[in-house]
Formats: structure tokens, C-alpha cells, sequence
């Protein structure tokens, strides 16, 4: 079978998956949030921490429970980090220093899963376990909770009430993510992945070293990183270890994982605000864009002009024997565009052209299809505004699913879409003009650029991922990437619930002939360009001077 | 053509403005006109005025930064180029505001014109009256105006008829007729009584008169942004910081890249990224759709409501004047048994040859076009002894040698031919019921002569349909807008003729709370109402509707209430301003298309021109071969510069608009703006390059 074959089967077969898929977990999603009943274990949570999960909360009351539980998240994981040699299962490592203790905790309340630690000499089992897995699924369900309540902000008319916080958190987690995370981690086993709590084994190698394999509970954390597009890997080989990823269907079962919610929640987009097209319109946006990330990087790499790398069928540099070009690629484009940011090969590696697709994969904003939640809301409001130009060339004021986008809508909107690219451009430009970002290069000229680039632009947009090269565990780079993911996170999701609120108290505004039909291919096409131009427009001289000149330069 | 020829309110009426014509159009667009407001674009660079639009300031203040750096550093040309076209950049955003105003300001003096000071015949308490300055009088005041005089202010006829110019508004030299009570009873101050004496009641304040508000409003005095504007202005101001943020923090990464860039380029990059079209245009697009309303006689009295009028989802019509012609008009002869349709077409034309009514012409019309016109034989009508109509006998008619034609209405003719020892037959009424059944009016036609007196036949009168109607009520469906004849006739009627217009609805026998009770009913729903009104009992629903046009000749009350007075009092113009409304949306969401699209040729010129020297890489994104780093920098500024003047015209005109549905329109504005906007500076910038480098030193 040629290389070229493959890696069309595994698309598709991968594509097949998801739109399999597609329909029954969003449909059950929609079912979760909209039902009103509670059960037993629930019914214990909620009394436990003392929430009315049946009071309707306003934006600014579903905010301050966001916030206060990720704040409180953060303590938690800073405390557990901080307290680690004095506290159980820590496999005798000592405690972590505060810069990177805070950037750790940030990381993964934030859904990003940045990694400035390696995990197999630095973590033990106690705050990889019963700290970090636990941070990957409540901030998934808090990103997937935020996307609801965007979703109630269009659906209800004439009430400020955006759904109840703890309700939606905790079912998010229960019925969602848990069960989902314990099927895909028995299949990982099933695939070769470890599951132990067994320490750390020494075994005398061929060569007569001794190596030291940390064992845990892989499988396990495997399967919540990739299905609540956290990335933060057991080891610091992410999927590329072989105890996380061991085989070719292992690794196509984790990209499908990291896809899986995320494509999922249009459909439940669209059951909650009444029409699946408009679910149809908003995850055709998300697929073109992603499909056309994984054509790129696939063809760039398969391209690739090195002499190695032709007698190689491709640039392998980086890239696992197990998995070769085809299936580092796709998983490449899919962990960027889904803000998960684990990696089955090094994106340092990769070439100028394909690692500024990689980076626009994220500049775009994560929302194709984006993280668990956040993906949907982030591309939500990129259709806010792509609805407020389209809207006006049809000679309406804009409206969406029959709210109108006045001046507070915008406001928010343009808030929302200023927030990151603020965060990247000031980060990488600050860390420049300090000689920061230069002296944690690993390389020079263009590409050490993109390394810094690619840091900031990763930890702003909670991705998680590096340019491998890149030093990240410095006293600067620990704060201020631990800034960018907190500010990257929380302050979106302020604009996002305001949003919501705005939505949700309107009067919806009757559909007629001469409405902006956003449910049709041509508003797909609309967004997908809006998305392109705006990302495009505020990243392409930064881009410019770092993969565009390395990779034009060839 | 000057400003002052373009249809202001007081000359003479153009009989070309009330032809359906070319549907939404602006006025001409005078080149001179830019020459003509250069004076008034260089006052608008006070900073004070430029920070209202942030994308502008921005370039003020980069065209300030790179003139104090080219005042630091003499020798360097390219400095000074660069501030110069900066500069050029302001002037033209400044000039398509100038000129835009310029066209209210000219209409606006003369209305000053019209408002000339006054003395004012007041009536005091004891009954005589006083001489007092108009700006003295105070509401409640009662004026007195005789033949000449000049109303002094606005308020209600409360005695008496008079005919009164009203010209110095509504541009109308007929006369008309004012009277106290009933819907015709409002006066503006600034017309002139030409006949008769009448007692007027003031109802404004002076400095709060319906001209006062004309002035303020075609001025753009005021002028307040209108929600969408302000959407639009922060969505730019948005984009203008992002771009601010890119531009600030390329020169850390230029330094790295050993390509350190001077403060001019940087600047040159900003203003060339940031929407300086839209930005420099906005408020230019927002003047002309106003002063579009204005060349049609209309005033809205707030932007709110022009853009209120592009969201309209429901139109109501009242019936008589918008949807029909005012009169019914002749469609059948229905001659009895025994008597021949030419016969019965004969004697009604003769006896209405006396009748100068609506109704009566259009039989005569009906017979000669049916039957030609009829012989007559010499001396015959010499002879005759004519009867007009009356709205007291109801009937006219001719008397000839032996020989009475009557034509009227049913209960007069019938009662005509019984006092002549005639019979009515009962098929007669039977017949007239089905007329009348049917939605239109029957007219008896009687003879009498030496056979007796008898019915011949009836005349079936019936509401005509304005020409067209159909087919803009189709084009509006097609719009999404549904419409909503509203009529005093009873169900059958109104049916049939709402049938016949083609219109999605109707509500007969209406009353103004069962109109108030359908336009709250639609606005529960989310849609949003526009209605025209003249009499006080519209005014209520007039207020309620969204869209509220009240008729000139109509009451202060009704013109105080809705948020737009037609000086045309032309129903039927409602429909011009839903889509004077949309227009306007669409002329900002177009430009702001273009003007986004245009960004990506202005990197493909300017990025290369940077950074090529560091990474010869990018010279490959310099796909146009533009010449040289500086041409390439200096072609990008002067296209966008040059692109505003260019797109002037089409900011006050507004784009080409016409009723499709929301998709037909989106994808013909993306192809023609958004791909246009895409491909157009490519073309522009090679272009200015191509004559740029032409000059020695750059090339």
C-alpha cells in the first residue's frame, strides 16, 4: 500500500468515525444539559458542596461559580505541587518550585496542559492522579458547561437565565466525560497502554545500563487527556512514549478522541437552539478547516525537500517509526486545531511551512473544531461577527438565530476576538525585547523565532503543545505563559457568559425571506473566510518572520 | 449642477420626482463638490472632531508622528511622501463628510429662508387683538392669519378655511386647504395664507417648529449614531487595536531578525492595515441615506428610524390611496333584460357628460372606450338642459326634448323614478346587491320619456388598483416583508380587493384600536411594524409602529407622533423608504467588506518590502514585482488613500439595491465587495507602482 493510500484510508476512516458519531453523542449531550432530573451520586455532590442545582443563574452569577471553582482549582493544584515531598505517593520527588508550580496549576485549570515539567522525574502519582486527571475533567466539563450556556443565551428569549453552573459542571463530568474516558481507557489497554500504580521499575537494559520506567495509571489519564483536549501526558514524550501510545491503532483511537466532543457539540448546538442546520452549518466550518490543515501538513511534509527526508518517503526527523509522516501529520493538525496539545511527534521538527500551518491552526483561535466547549463558543462568536458584516450586505440589522447583534453584542464579540492575539502578540514581543524568548532558543535565525512564537501562541490559546526546542522552564517564561493561559482562558469566557446573558434577554426576531440564511453553505463559506481574514491579518507578519521565512527561504 | 438645484424644498415641484423611475438612487454626484468642501474637510482635522471616528484619529495621529520625524530628518524624502499622503488619507476621510453635509446645508438655507421673522395677530383675553413678535408666542396662543399673512408658527386650525401655500416645504405649489377640525386642520409656521381668515392654536414652541427640526435635520445638527453605527464603529475600532498590537510588536521581532524598521514604515503599515475606507466613509453613508429620504420628501425625524426601516418585517397599507387609486372608477355596464349594454353604456355616458366627479368621468371614459365616442347630432346637445351632480340629489343627469337620463346613486334614482310613475323591478336590486356584494358600488342609470320612466341597467363602480401594485407587493414578499391592507370596508369587499392587489393580508372593517391591537400583536411576535397615518386617531398607532410615516397634510398630532413626515403625503412612498433603509445597511456592510478584503494585497506589498533584505525568502510574497522597497511601501499608501476619494460617489449614492431575497443579495454584494475588495488593490497598487517608479530615485 503506498503512503498516499494510507493516509487517505486513515482520514477517512477517521472522518467516518466521527460523523458516525456525530449525531447520538450530540443528540445525548443536548439530553444531558436540557434534563431535569438528578441522580443519586449527584443529588450527594451537590449537597456536598451546597449548591441548588435547579436555581437559574444570570451571567454574572454562572461567572463568579466559573471562576471561583477554576480559582479554587488552581490553589488546589499550587498546594499539591508545593506539598509534594511531604504528602503520600509522591515516588520520592521533591516538591515543585513556586514559578512553575504556579504555571503547572494554571496549565490545567486553564484546559491548556502546558507542560514546563517532565512528568515521569518531576510528578508523582498522587498529584498526576488525584490532581492533574482530576483538573483534565472538570476543566473540560467547565469549558463544555461555558459553551452551554452560550447555547441557552441563543435558544431562550426574554430571561436573563443562563442555566444553573453546577448542574451543568457536574453532569458534564458524570455523564459525559467520565463514562466516555472509562471506555476509551479500556480500549487503550486493550491497545497495549499501561495501567499500574506499581512505582518505578529499574531494569538492566541489552547495553547493561540501567533505565528507570516510571509506571501509573496511563491508560486512564491517556483517555481524559485526549477526550477533554487537555494534552498534559503521564510522560514527557506525550503520545510519542510507547506506554502512552504503543501502535498505529492506539493512535488513531487518540486523535479520534481528541476530535470526538468537540465535532460532537454542533449537533448539540443545533438540538438545543432548534435546528440541527445550524449545528450542520457551524461543524462544516470546523471540517473544512480542519481537513485543509491535514491535506497541508501531510503534502508539505510528504514534500519535504531534504535529501534525508526523501530517502525517508518524507521528513521523518521528529516523527515516530510507529506512526510515520501520514499519521504524525494528521495527529499534528488535529492536536493544534483542538487546543489539546499532546503530540505523537515533535512539532519543532516539522517544516517552516508545516509549522506555520500548525501555529495557524491555533492563531485561528481553537475553534476547528476547537477544545471541549470552548471550540464551539470561541467559534460562535467568530459567526457573531461574521453574521454583524453578512448581515449588513443583506440589508438587515445582523442577527443570528433571530437575536439581533446591537452595540453591546459587538462590544463583547470584538472584546472576545481582541483577547488573544493581544496575549500572543504583547507575550512574544515582550519576551523578545527582553532577550527571554532568545536565550530559551534552541535554534537561530527564523525558526528560533517561531519556537518563542509558537510558546505563546500555544499557551494563549490553552493548547498546551511546544515547539520542543523551546526552554520554558525559566522564572519569565514560567509567570508570564502562566498569564497568558489564565487570561487566554478566563477572560473569553467573561465576554462569552456577558454574551450570553445579552442573548438570552432579547425577543427573537422571526425568520423571513429576507434574513441571512445562517444555516447554508454560503454562510459556512462566509465564516470560514471571515476566520481566515482576521486571524490572517493580525498574525501574517509575525508569521512572516518566522515559518515563512524559514520555509520560503528552501 | 450645484447644491442648490437638487430638488430643494422650495423650488418649483419636479414632475419627474413623483414617477416610480429609477427605484433607489441618490442625487447626481458633483466632482465639484469635493473642490467646494475642501475648506470644511481642513476644519474637520481638529483633533477634537477626528477623535469621533477612532480609525481616522489614528491616522492623524500617525500623519503628526511621521511629519515630526520628516521635520526631524530633512533629507530623507521618503519620510515626507509618506507624512504627505497621510495627511491626504485624513483629508479625504474629512472631505466625503464635508460633502455629504454640504448637500443638507444648501437645502437647509432655504428653509432658514422660509423662516423670516414674523408679527403675530395675537388674541388676547378680552377678545381684540395684539401685534407680538412669532418668536413670543407660547403654546396655547391663539393667532389670527388673513389672506398674505404668514402662518407665524406651527398649530391647529380652530376656526375657520383657508387656502395656504405651502411650498416653502413640501416644494408643492398647489395650494392647499386647511380647515378647523377633522385631519386637515394642521398649519406650519413659514406658509402663507393665500385666502380666506382662520384662528390657529399654537402647539410649538418657537425654536421647536416643524421647520426649526427640517433645518437641525438636513444639516446632520442632529445627527446622532444610530445602533448599527455604533456596532460597526467598534467592531473597526476593534480591528483598528488589533492591528495597532500587530504593528507595535513587530519591531521586537524585526530587531531579532536584524531588520529593525523605521518609524515611518511602521506607521505607513498601520494606516495601510487598519479599515481606513469603512472608517473614513461611515459617517459620509450615514448623511446620505438621510439626505436620500430628504430628496423624496421625507424627514425622519431620528437615524434610528431609517434603520428601523430596513428590519421592517410588516408593512400596513391603508387601502384608499396607497393600494387604490382614491376613486372608484367605472368597470361594467349591467343593463337590465330588455335592454342592450350599448344602450344602458349611452345613457350613461349622456347623463354624466354633467358630472365632474371622479366617477362620473371615468363612465364616460368606460362608454367612449367600449363604444366610441358618441355621435352627436348637431343642435342636439345645444338643447340640452343639464343637471350636475350634488352631493344633494346624489344624481346628474340631462334633460333633452321629451327626454330625462338620470344616472346616481341606487337609493336616489330609484326614488327619481318612482316620483315618475315608474317601477323599479326587483331584478334592479338584486343586481345591485351583487355589485355591492362583490366589493364595488352600483349606480342606477334612469330614463325617462314617453315610454315612462324605468331603470336601464346598473353601472358597477369599483375600487382600481393602483398600476404595479402587484408586482412591488411580490417583490416585497420576496424581501421578506409581508403587507397589510387595512380598510374601513366590510370583510367581502376588502377581500376582494386585497385578492386582486395580491397583498399577504387585510383588516376590514378596521378601527384604530383594532390597527393598534395588530401592531402590538406582530411586535409580541419580534417583528418589527411600519405603518403611514394621517388623522389624530392615528396617532397612537403611529407611535406604536416602528416605522410611523405621518402624511404632511395630516394632523400635528399624527406628524408629532410617528418618527417620519412624508411632505408628499404619498402612502404609497413607504415602501421607497424600507428600502432607502436597507440600502443604507448594505452601503456599510459592502464597504466594510471591501475595505477588510483590501488588507491582504497591502501585506503582500508591504511585508516583502521589510523584510526581503533580512529573509530573501519573502521575496517570493512579492508577487506583484513591485519595483522597489519604498515604491512598494509608498503604492500601498497612496491606494489607500486614493481608494476613499474613489469610493465617494458610491457612499453617497449607496449601493445598487434591488428586492431579492437575502441570499441572492449576499452572494452578489460578497462577489462584487468581498472578492472586488480581494482582487481590486492587487490591480491598484501594481498600477501606482508601475507610474511610481517612473520617478527618478525610486524606481
Amino acid at each position: 500500500m503506498s503512503p498516499i493510500l494510507a493516509d487517505v484510508l486513515q482520514v477517512s476512516a477517521l472522518v467516518a468515525a466521527l460523523a458516525l458519531v456525530h449525531r447520538p453523542l450530540g443528540d445525548y449531550m443536548a439530553g444531558v444539559y436540557a434534563g431535569k432530573r438528578h441522580s443519586r451520586v449527584e443529588r450527594w455532590i451537590y449537597r456536598a458542596v451546597g449548591a441548588d442545582p435547579d436555581a437559574q443563574m444570570r451571567w454574572p452569577a454562572y461567572l463568579r461559580a466559573v471562576l471561583a471553582f477554576s480559582l479554587a482549582g488552581v490553589l488546589f493544584l499550587y498546594l499539591l505541587q508545593r506539598l509534594q515531598d511531604r504528602l503520600p505517593l509522591s515516588l520520592g520527588f521533591a516538591a515543585i518550585s513556586p514559578d512553575q508550580a504556579f504555571n503547572t496549576a494554571a496549565s490545567f485549570v486553564a484546559n491548556t496542559n502546558w507542560q514546563s515539567y517532565s512528568g515521569e522525574s518531576a510528578m508523582g502519582q498522587l498529584a498526576q492522579t488525584g490532581g492533574l486527571a482530576v483538573q483534565n475533567f472538570v476543566s473540560a466539563a467547565v469549558g463544555m458547561a461555558v459553551a452551554v450556556a452560550l447555547i441557552r443565551g441563543f435558544a431562550r428569549a426574554r430571561t436573563g437565565e443562563l442555566g444553573n453552573f453546577w448542574a451543568d459542571l457536574v453532569r458534564g463530568t458524570l455523564r459525559i466525560l467520565l463514562p466516555m474516558a472509562a471506555v476509551a481507557a479500556v480500549l487503550l489497554v486493550a491497545c497495549g497502554a499501561i495501567q499500574n500504580f506499581s512505582g518505578t521499575q529499574s531494569v538492566t537494559t541489552v547495553t547493561g545500563q540501567t533505565q528507570h520506567l516510571t509506571g501509573g495509571a496511563v491508560a486512564s489519564q491517556e483517555a481524559i487527556k485526549d477526550l477533554g483536549t487537555n494534552g498534559g501526558g503521564y510522560y514527557n514524550a506525550n503520545s510519542a512514549h510507547p506506554f502512552e501510545n504503543p501502535n498505529g491503532i492506539s493512535n488513531l483511537l487518540e486523535i479520534f478522541l481528541l476530535l470526538v466532543i468537540p465535532f460532537a457539540m454542533p449537533r448539540t448546538f443545533g438540538r438545543m437552539v432548534g435546528s440541527v442546520r445550524q449545528g450542520y452549518a457551524v461543524v462544516a466550518a470546523m471540517a473544512g478547516i480542519w481537513l485543509a490543515g491535514v491535506v497541508a501538513v501531510t503534502w508539505l511534509e510528504a514534500a519535504h525537500p531534504g535529501t534525508a527526508a526523501q530517502l525517508a518517503g518524507g521528513a521523518m526527523e521528529g516523527k515516530e517509526q510507529r506512526f510515520g509522516e501520514g499519521a504524525s501529520s494528521l495527529f499534528a493538525v488535529s492536536t493544534t486545531m483542538t487546543s489539546t496539545g499532546s503530540v505523537n511527534s515533535f512539532h519543532d521538527s516539522f517544516g517552516g511551512l508545516s509549522g506555520g500551518v500548525l501555529l495557524s491552526g491555533m492563531m485561528i483561535g481553537e475553534i476547528a473544531p476547537g477544545g471541549v466547549g470552548s471550540g464551539l463558543y470561541g467559534m460562535l462568536v467568530m459567526a457573531v461577527v461574521a453574521v454583524f458584516i453578512a448581515g449588513l450586505m443583506v440589508g438587515r440589522t445582523p442577527e443570528y438565530l433571530g437575536k439581533k447583534i446591537g452595540p453591546r453584542e459587538m462590544k463583547l464579540a470584538a472584546c472576545y476576538i481582541l483577547v488573544t492575539p493581544a496575549l500572543v502578540l504583547t507575550g512574544t514581543a515582550l519576551a523578545m525585547a527582553t532577550g527571554n524568548g532568545e536565550s530559551s532558543m534552541t535554534n537561530t535565525g527564523p525558526h528560533g523565532f517561531s519556537e518563542v512564537l509558537y510558546a505563546y501562541t500555544s499557551a494563549s490559546h490553552n493548547n498546551g503543545s511546544a515547539f520542543a526546542g523551546f526552554s520554558a522552564n525559566t522564572g519569565f517564561h514560567n509567570t508570564a505563559l502562566g498569564l497568558c493561559m489564565l487570561l487566554g482562558r478566563f477572560l473569553p469566557v467573561v465576554f462569552v457568559l456577558a454574551l450570553a446573558g445579552s442573548l438570552a434577554g432579547q425577543r427573537p426576531v422571526p425568520a423571513s425571506a429576507g434574513t441571512l440564511r445562517t444555516d447554508k453553505p454560503l454562510f459556512t463559506g462566509v465564516l470560514v473566510a471571515c476566520i481566515a481574514i482576521v486571524a490572517g491579518l493580525t498574525f501574517f507578519p509575525s508569521l512572516a518572520l518566522g515559518p515563512l521565512a524559514e520555509g520560503l527561504a528552501a | 449642477m450645484t447644491t442648490q438645484t437638487q430638488t430643494p424644498p422650495h423650488t418649483p415641484v419636479d414632475p419627474v420626482r413623483h414617477e416610480p423611475g429609477p427605484r433607489v438612487a441618490g442625487g447626481l454626484f458633483d466632482p465639484g463638490q469635493l473642490l467646494r468642501s475642501v475648506p470644511d474637510a481642513v476644519r474637520k482635522l481638529d483633533p477634537r472632531v477626528m477623535a469621533k471616528s477612532p480609525v481616522m484619529f489614528v491616522v492623524e495621529i500617525g500623519s503628526v508622528l511621521t511629519t515630526v520625524l520628516a521635520v526631524a530628518d530633512p533629507g530623507d524624502w521618503f519620510g515626507w511622501v509618506i507624512a504627505a499622503w497621510l495627511w491626504l488619507t485624513v483629508l479625504f476621510a474629512n472631505l466625503a463628510e464635508a460633502v455629504a453635509e454640504g448637500r443638507g446645508k444648501a437645502q437647509a438655507d432655504t428653509l432658514r429662508r422660509a423662516k423670516t421673522d414674523t408679527v403675530a395677530r395675537r388674541r388676547t383675553g378680552a377678545g381684540s387683538e395684539e401685534l407680538v413678535p412669532g418668536t413670543d408666542l407660547r403654546v396655547g396662543d391663539l393667532v389670527v392669519c388673513e389672506a398674505g399673512d404668514v402662518v407665524p408658527g406651527d398649530g391647529d386650525v380652530v376656526e375657520g378655511v383657508a387656502s395656504v401655500d405651502e411650498s416653502a416645504i413640501t416644494g408643492e405649489s398647489a395650494p392647499v386647504i386647511r380647515e378647523s377640525g377633522g385631519d386637515r386642520s394642521a398649519v406650519t409656521g413659514g406658509t402663507k395664507v393665500l385666502s380666506d381668515r382662520i384662528v390657529v392654536r399654537i402647539t410649538a414652541r418657537p425654536g421647536e417648529t416643524f421647520i426649526d427640526r427640517m433645518i437641525a435635520l438636513v444639516e446632520g445638527a442632529a445627527r446622532q449614531k444610530t445602533p448599527n453605527e455604533i456596532a460597526l464603529n467598534i467592531l473597526l475600532a476593534s480591528l483598528t487595536v488589533v492591528f495597532l498590537l500587530a504593528v507595535v510588536t513587530l519591531q521586537p521581532f524585526a530587531v531579532y531578525a536584524g531588520a529593525e524598521q523605521s518609524l515611518v514604515v511602521l506607521a505607513a503599515l498601520l494606516v495601510c492595515l487598519i479599515p481606513t475606507t469603512i472608517g473614513a466613509l461611515l459617517s459620509a453613508i450615514g448623511i446620505a441615506g438621510m439626505d436620500r429620504l430628504v430628496q423624496r420628501n421625507v424627514l425622519a425625524m431620528s437615524g434610528r428610524a431609517v434603520e428601523a426601516a430596513g428590519d421592517v418585517s410588516t408593512l400596513l397599507l391603508d387601502k384608499t390611496g396607497t393600494i387604490t387609486l382614491g376613486n372608484r372608477q367605472a368597470h361594467a355596464f349591467l343593463p337590465v333584460p330588455g335592454t342592450g349594454e350599448a344602450e344602458l353604456a349611452d345613457a350613461a355616458q349622456l347623463s354624466s357628460l354633467a358630472d365632474e366627479t371622479p366617477e362620473g368621468r371615468s363612465i364616460v371614459i368606460l362608454a367612449t372606450s367600449r363604444y366610441g365616442p358618441r355621435e352627436r347630432g348637431p343642435g342636439a346637445p345645444a338643447q340640452a338642459d343639464w343637471v350636475p351632480f350634488t352631493a344633494q340629489t346624489r344624481m346628474s343627469g340631462v334633460d333633452t326634448d321629451g327626454r330625462q337620463v338620470r344616472k346616481g346613486a341606487a337609493g336616489a334614482v330609484a326614488a327619481w323614478v318612482r316620483d315618475r310613475g315608474g317601477d323599479v323591478p326587483d331584478t334592479v336590486r338584486d343586481m345591485a346587491d351583487t355589485v355591492a356584494e362583490s366589493g364595488g358600488t352600483p349606480l342606477l342609470v334612469a330614463v325617462a320619456d314617453d315610454r315612462g320612466a324605468r331603470v336601464l341597467g346598473v353601472v358597477h363602480l369599483k375600487d382600481v388598483v393602483k398600476e404595479g401594485m402587484r408586482e412591488r407587493f411580490a417583490e416585497l414578499r420576496r424581501m421578506g416583508i409581508r403587507t397589510v391592507m387595512i380598510t374601513g370596508d366590510n370583510a367581502k369587499t376588502a377581500k376582494a380587493i386585497a385578492d386582486e392587489a395580491g397583498v399577504d393580508d387585510f383588516l376590514a372593517e378596521a378601527t384604530p384600536e383594532d390597527k393598534m391591537a395588530l401592531i402590538k400583536r406582530e411586535q409580541a411576535g419580534g417583528k418589527l411594524v411600519a405603518m403611514t397615518g394621517d388623522g389624530t386617531n392615528d396617532a397612537p398607532a403611529l407611535a406604536q409602529a416602528d416605522v410611523g410615516v405621518a402624511m404632511n397634510t395630516g394632523t400635528s398630532a399624527a406628524k408629532e407622533a410617528g418618527n417620519m413626515v412624508d411632505l408628499d403625503s404619498n402612502p404609497t412612498k413607504l415602501i421607497e423608504i424600507v428600502e432607502i433603509g436597507k440600502q443604507l445597511l448594505i452601503t456599510r456592510g459592502a464597504l466594510t467588506t471591501f475595505s477588510i478584503a483590501n488588507d491582504v494585497a497591502k501585506y503582500f506589498a508591504i511585508i516583502p518590502a521589510m523584510f526581503a533584505a533580512a529573509y530573501p525568502g519573502l521575496d517570493r510574497l512579492n508577487i506583484m514585482q513591485l519595483s522597489s522597497p519604498e515604491s512598494a511601501i509608498l503604492s500601498a499608501v497612496v491606494f489607500n488613500a486614493l481608494v476613499i476619494v474613489a469610493l465617494v460617489p458610491l457612499a453617497l449614492r449607496g449601493v445598487r439595491y434591488r428586492p431579492v431575497s437575502a441570499d441572492r443579495m449576499l452572494r452578489r454584494n460578497i462577489g462584487v465587495y468581498g472578492i472586488g475588495g480581494l482582487v481590486a488593490p492587487f490591480l491598484g497598487i501594481k498600477l501606482i507602482d508601475l507610474v511610481v517608479s517612473l520617478i527618478p530615485g525610486i524606481g
